[in-house]
C-alpha cells in the first residue's frame, strides 16, 4: 500500500481514539457561583445574590444557537413546575444586541427571566465553553453541578439535579 | 457518456456538517438547465434531508440529465444524439458527540456507462470547536459499454481518499483547506471518440483513429478557502485550488463570491471563477502520423484550456402557505461560463491546412431554478 | 510521496490534539456571526454539487471540493 493508501487507515485510528462525549457534565468541588448584575428584561436588575435562598438554574443562550431554542419550552415547563418550592431560573442572552433575541421571544413565549449579557462578562466568568451552557446554584450561592450543550432528552438531566438541590437542607 | 464519469466522482457528499449540530430538515426541488458547445442538458433535482432525534439523519437524492447533444467533437465525428442519465443517491449521517460518521451511496445509469459509488467520511470538532477535520473515503465502480457494440465491456475503479479541515480563525473569518487523491484504473477513455493525424492522402489534409489512454489515473486537488463576514452583514469568500495528476494536467481554480442579504427575505449572491489547465501529457490537437505514440488522446477536457465564470443569484424566502414547512424560499441562479482552447482546433472550419483551424472556443449558459422547503 | 507522509502526520497531529483541551480564541458565545446562514460554505447544495458536477464533465480537474464544519459551534 502506498503512503497515501495508509494515511487515511492510520488517521482514522487516531480520531477515533478521541471521541468525546457531548453533553459533559461536571459537578466539580463546590465554591461560590460568580456574582452577577445584569439588565432584566422585565425591567429594572437581577443579582445572582438577591437570589440566595432560593435553587437557581442558570441558563446562557442565544437565538442563534439551535440547541437553545429547542430547550426554551422544556426549561419553561420546568421553571413552572417547581418555582413554587423555592426555584428559579434565569436565562442569559449573550448577544450583543438585543434585537434578535427580542424577535424569537416574541413568537417563543416563556415565564422565566431573560437577563442581557452584551459585553459577555458573565459568560466569561462563567467559563462558558459551549452554547448552551446550563449551571444549577444552590441555596447556598455555590456551583453545584454544569451541563454543555442540548440534545432532546437533556431535560431530564436538569430535572434530576434540580429535585436534588431542592431536597438539599437550606 | 462522459457526463456520468462526472457524476460518479461527484461524492453524493452530505451537506456540509455543522460542529455539534446535524444539517436542518429541508426538501429542495430544482429545475437544472445547460447550454453550451451546441449540447443542451436539462432535468431536475430533488433532494431531500430529515434527522431523527438530533442523532441521525437520511438525505436522498434524485437527478436526471437530458442530453440533447450536438457538441463539436459529435458534428466532427458522428452524429447528433440524445439521450437521458438517472442518479438516485442516500446518505446517513449520525452524530455522537463532536464527531459525525456519514455513508452514502449513489447510482448513475445511462444507456452506455453505469457508475456506483460508496463514500464514507468521519468529522471531528476539536480546539473548543474552532476545528473540524473530516476524513472521508470513496470507492467508485464503473461498467462503461458502447452503443451498438454488444462485445465491448470495461470497466473503471476509483478510490478516493481526502482530508478537509475547517478552522475558525476570527469572530469574523472561517478558513478551510482540504487535501483530495483521485485514483482511477480502467477504461478511462471514452470509447467512441477519436484522435486525428496528419494525413496527406486524406482530402481533409487529417484522418481519424481511436484514441489510447493509459489504464490508470491518480490527480490530487489541494484547495484553500476563506469566508470573511462584512460588519454589514454581507459574506466574501475566496478559493483557491490546484490540481495535478499522473497525466501531468496541472490546473488552477480560483473563486471569488459575495453574499448580500437585503431585508429579511432576499439574498443576492455573485461570483467570478478563474480556470486554467495545462493540456495531459499524451494529448494533442493534430498527431504528425498515425499510431504516433502509445497513448493519443484529442479529448478537449484534456486540452490546454481556460474558462471564466461569471454567475449571480437571486433567493427570495417566504413563510409558506402550506403548514407542513416552516420556511421556504425560491432561488434562480445564472452562470455564463466562457471556455477558450489554447491547443483545440475547431474543425467545422474546412479548406484550411490541418492544425491552422480557429481554436475552438464557446459560452455557455447554466440556470438553475429551484424552491426549498424547511420543516 | 514526502509530502503525503508530511500529511499523514498532520492528521494524526489534528487527531490527537482532538484529546487535549485548548482554550479557543473565539469563544462559544462569541459565534453569532458565524452562525448566521450566510456565512455557511454551502447553502444550497442541490445547487452547488450539480455546479460541481458541470464543470468536473468539462475540465480536467477533480475534488478538492469539501468543506465541513464552522458554524454556531453549538453542542
Amino acid at each position: 500500500m502506498t503512503a497515501i493508501q495508509k494515511l487515511p487507515a492510520t488517521a482514522l485510528a487516531a480520531l477515533l481514539a478521541c471521541l468525546t462525549l457531548s453533553g459533559a457534565s461536571g459537578a466539580g468541588a463546590p465554591g461560590a457561583a460568580p456574582e452577577f448584575r445584569l439588565a432584566n428584561r422585565a425591567g429594572g436588575e437581577m443579582t445572582l445574590s438577591g437570589l440566595r435562598g432560593q435553587v437557581v438554574m442558570i441558563n446562557f443562550w442565544a437565538s442563534w444557537c439551535g440547541p437553545c431554542r429547542q430547550e426554551f419550552p422544556a426549561l419553561d415547563q420546568i421553571y413552572a413546575k417547581y418555582k413554587p418550592m423555592g426555584f428559579t431560573l434565569v436565562a442569559i442572552n449573550v448577544e450583543s444586541e438585543k434585537s434578535d433575541a427580542e424577535r424569537f421571544l416574541g413568537q417563543q413565549k416563556v415565564s422565566f427571566p431573560i437577563l442581557f449579557d452584551p459585553d459577555n462578562q458573565v459568560s466569561g466568568s462563567y467559563g462558558v465553553r459551549a452554547m448552551p451552557t446550563t449551571v444549577l446554584v444552590d441555596r447556598q450561592g455555590r456551583l453545584r453541578w454544569s451541563h454543555m450543550a442540548y440534545k432532546p432528552g437533556d431535560e431530564a438531566k436538569y430535572i434530576e439535579q434540580v429535585r436534588a438541590a431542592l431536597r438539599e437542607q437550606p | 457518456m462522459q457526463l456520468t464519469r462526472a457524476a460518479a466522482l461527484l461524492l453524493l457528499l452530505p451537506a456540509t456538517a455543522l460542529a455539534g449540530v446535524l444539517p436542518e430538515d429541508r426538501a429542495d426541488l430544482m429545475y437544472h438547465y445547460y447550454d453550451g458547445g451546441g449540447v443542451t442538458i436539462d432535468g431536475p433535482s430533488l433532494l431531500v434531508r430529515k434527522k431523527f432525534a438530533e442523532k441521525y439523519a437520511v438525505s436522498a437524492n434524485y437527478y436526471v440529465d437530458m442530453v440533447s447533444s450536438a457538441s463539436i467533437d459529435v458534428i466532427t465525428t458522428a452524429s447528433p444524439y440524445s439521450e437521458e442519465r438517472t442518479q438516485y443517491g442516500v446518505g446517513f449521517e449520525y452524530l455522537r458527540g463532536k464527531v459525525t460518521y456519514s455513508a452514502s451511496f449513489s447510482n448513475s445509469t445511462e444507456n452506455d456507462y453505469t457508475a456506483d459509488t460508496a463514500s464514507f467520511s468521519i468529522a471531528q470538532d476539536m480546539f473548543g470547536d474552532l476545528t473540524t477535520v473530516a476524513l472521508l473515503f470513496s470507492i467508485g465502480k464503473d461498467d462503461v459499454t458502447r452503443r451498438g457494440d454488444p462485445v465491448f465491456a470495461d470497466e473503471i475503479d476509483r478510490r478516493i481518499y481526502g482530508v478537509d479541515v475547517t478552522q475558525v480563525a476570527t469572530k469574523n473569518l472561517v478558513l478551510g483547506f482540504s487535501f483530495e487523491t483521485i485514483a482511477e484504473e480502467g477504461f478511462l477513455n471514452n470509447p467512441y471518440r477519436q484522435v486525428r493525424y496528419v494525413d496527406p492522402v486524406d482530402p481533409r489534409g487529417y484522418a481519424y483513429e481511436f484514441e489510447r489512454y493509459p489504464r490508470t489515473r491518480t490527480g490530487n486537488a489541494f484547495a484553500l478557502r476563506g469566508r470573511w463576514y462584512l460588519p454589514y452583514r454581507a459574506a466574501l469568500q475566496g478559493d483557491y485550488r490546484f490540481y495535478n495528476d499522473t497525466w501531468e494536467i496541472v490546473s488552477h481554480t480560483a473563486e471569488v463570491s459575495y453574499t448580500h442579504p437585503l431585508g429579511e427575505r432576499l439574498t443576492f449572491d455573485v461570483h467570478y471563477r478563474f480556470y486554467k489547465q495545462d493540456a495531459a501529457e499524451f494529448y494533442s490537437d493534430l498527431f504528425p502520423r498515425e499510431n504516433f505514440q502509445n497513448f493519443l488522446a484529442r479529448d478537449k477536457e484534456l486540452a490546454s484550456l481556460t474558462s471564466h465564470t461569471l454567475g449571480f443569484g437571486v433567493a427570495w424566502e417566504f413563510r409558506s402557505p402550506l403548514e407542513f414547512f416552516d420556511k421556504t424560499s425560491v432561488n434562480f441562479k445564472y452562470d455564463r461560463i466562457l471556455f477558450r482552447y489554447d491547443d483545440f482546433r475547431d474543425l467545422r472550419t474546412t479548406g484550411v491546412a490541418p492544425g491552422t483551424e480557429p481554436l475552438y472556443e464557446f459560452d455557455a449558459n447554466v440556470v438553475r431554478l429551484f424552491v426549498s422547503g424547511w420543516f | 510521496m514526502t509530502a503525503l507522509r508530511a500529511l499523514a502526520v498532520l492528521a494524526l497531529l489534528f487527531a490527537a490534539a482532538g484529546c487535549s483541551s485548548v482554550e479557543p480564541w473565539v469563544k462559544p458565545y462569541e459565534r453569532e456571526n458565524l452562525a448566521d446562514p450566510i456565512m455557511a460554505w454551502d447553502r444550497d447544495p442541490v445547487s452547488s454539487s450539480y455546479m460541481r458536477h458541470v464543470y468536473e464533465a468539462r475540465e480536467g480537474a477533480r475534488g478538492g471540493g469539501g468543506a465541513a464544519g464552522g458554524g454556531c459551534g453549538c453542542n
